[in-house]
């Protein structure tokens, strides 16, 4: 592997240093600039190692999932060395982000979106797929047609426009919107590796992996764990919203503190009453525990994880489960209403949720809740009855004391005094 | 990625399945029915309840199953095979 990164040093130029990776060339970034900063990338020449590289930077994905991105490119049949390997393959840069509290991908798109442009066509080069696409939102495909007509070697990529809906960046919705059009999720057996797009193998990653990826291709994996730990190595992407003094899209190392990626927003530790970590799909933190790193490792024993990157900070003021009724109302509205747990057990959520949230005094409501909660896990085409089962059991959890005082008819939150 | 058990499985379609509970009447030993009518695994093995773990002597039954759903909605999965 040592080649690959002498063999890259020809052509680059110095690799940043720090945490500021992912915006180094400024932000609305020209092709100019992005070569400028990063040099050329010469995708033939990188991709026989990509895959061994990614798999010792240790990169996951960052759109949510977190899998191990080596491991996914490993899936795909050209890779396996499958002899059944009859069709082409496809990758797509997925730019869906239908996390209304995530401007990541957005951000990325506007002011690095060649870096994504160079991953999706490296990541191409090494499945030696032959159909690339780009799908994301109606404001961003404005930046990526902008940048693609800034340079040569992108005339393959196709762009797809995603609605701004909360499922439609679920991988099996991005493969039906660009087959058919409609960006809900499908039934699955098999993996979309296998048998994705048009029943080719399909690899579906976020902008934002790919961004690293191109990265990577570039520098190397020793350089992408230069930042971050050992367990958490290279940066991501983090959108903070809420009671802070304004929202942001910042990178940050991979093991980052929470509290001090909110503190640099300018939120206040005394003055917070949650913090919902990796978005609407995501779990509670209270905030006895914002010490924690935003990594998997860190966040597991509280049940949340990285997600796609999402930090919502809810002010001390505010009454967590009013919040989180209404996220759920939102989720259950979200629904592609394909699955019947999902299509009939959200809204039920929602309600029960609500009614705990306004403060009815029926103690047997929680218990009602947690048990519809855990009896739509598993039980869809997506992962959505899942995450929103999460956050439900999640909130429960986090503001039991607020529950409580509702049960006594009592509000613990200045917002209802 | 967890190592699937080597077991037919029984797949449900949920975006087909309207919960009419035909599966549920052949197979009362593996499937109950939620408030709604949709099917609800019964062994609750992690990660079994879209692809139900069916024990070789409920194959036949299985298989009937998924021959008389209404709505195409069941598929048996066969074990996978050695990689
Ligand atoms: S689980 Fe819900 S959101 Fe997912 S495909 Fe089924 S109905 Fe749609
Ligand atoms: S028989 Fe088919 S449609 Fe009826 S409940 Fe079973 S899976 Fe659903």
């Amino acid at each position: 592997m040592t080649q690959l990164t002498q063999q890259v040093t020809i052509t680059r130029m110095d690799a940043p240093v720090g945490a500021t990776r992912l915006f180094a060339a400024g932000g609305r970034a020209s092709y100019r600039d992005h070569v400028a900063t990063y040099g050329n990338l010469d995708f033939a020449r990188v991709a026989p190692g990509l895959i061994q590289e990614l798999e010792r930077s240790g990169l996951t994905g960052r759109g949510g999932a977190g899998f191990a991105v080596a491991r996914k490119f490993g899936a795909m049949p050209h890779i396996r060395g499958s002899r059944l390997w009859q069709s082409s393959a496809v990758v797509i840069a997925n730019g869906a982000e239908g996390e209304p509290r995530s401007l990541k991908d957005e951000t990325l798109l506007r002011d690095s979106p060649h870096l994504v442009i160079d991953g999706l066509l490296a990541a191409a080069a090494a499945v030696q797929a032959s159909k690339l696409y780009l799908y994301t939102t109606e404001i961003s495909l404005k930046s990526v047609r902008k940048a693609i007509a800034e340079r040569r070697d992108a005339g393959a990529i196709r762009l797809v426009e995603a609605p701004e809906t909360f499922i439609s960046g679920e991988a099996s919705a991005v493969v039906n919107a660009i087959q058919t059009g409609a960006a809900i999720p499908t039934d699955r057996v098999g993996r979309l590796t296998t048998s994705g797009l048009k029943q080719r193998p399909t690899l579906v990653h976020n902008v934002e992996t790919l961004a690293h990826v191109a990265l990577i291709s570039r520098y190397g994996s020793d350089w992408f764990r230069s930042a971050g730990s050992e367990r958490d190595p290279g940066t991501r992407l983090v959108t903070v919203s809420g009671a802070v003094t304004r929202d942001s899209v910042l990178e940050v190392p991979g093991d980052a503190r929470i509290i001090d990626i909110l503190t640099s927003c300018g939120a206040v530790q005394s003055k917070i009453a949650g913090v919902l970590v990796g978005g609407f799909h995501g779990a509670w933190l209270t905030p006895e525990h914002l010490g924690v790193n935003l990594s998997t490792a860190a966040l597991a024993p509280y049940g949340a994880q990285p997600g796609a990157g999402i930090l919502y900070v809810l002010g001390a003021d505010k009454c967590g489960l009013r919040f989180s009724a209404d996220v759920v109302r939102y989720l259950a509205n979200e629904s592609a209403g394909q699955c019947g747990p999902c299509m009939f057990g959200l809204p039920e959520m929602a309600t029960l949720l609500e009614r705990i949230a306004s403060g009815d005094r029926d103690p047997q409501l929680a218990r009602d809740l947690a048990a519809m909660s855990e009896s739509v896990v598993g039980r869809g085409s997506c992962h959505h009855p899942n995450g929103t089962s999460r956050l439900v059991l999640s909130t429960l959890s986090a503001f039991a004391e607020d529950a409580q005082a509702h049960l006594r008819g009592q509000c613990l939150r200045v917002e209802y005094r | 990625m967890a190592t699937v058990p080597n077991r037919y499985r029984l797949h449900i379609d949920w975006t087909k399945c309207d919960g009419r509970g035909l599966c549920t009447e052949l197979l009362p030993d593996l499937l109950g029915r939620d408030k709604w009518g949709y099917p609800v695994a019964l062994t609750e093995e992690r990660g079994s309840r879209s692809d139900v773990f069916i024990p070789g002597s409920r194959l036949e039954a299985a298989t009937d199953a998924v021959n008389l759903c209404p709505l195409i909605a069941l598929a048996l999965i066969a074990p996978t095979a050695k990689r």
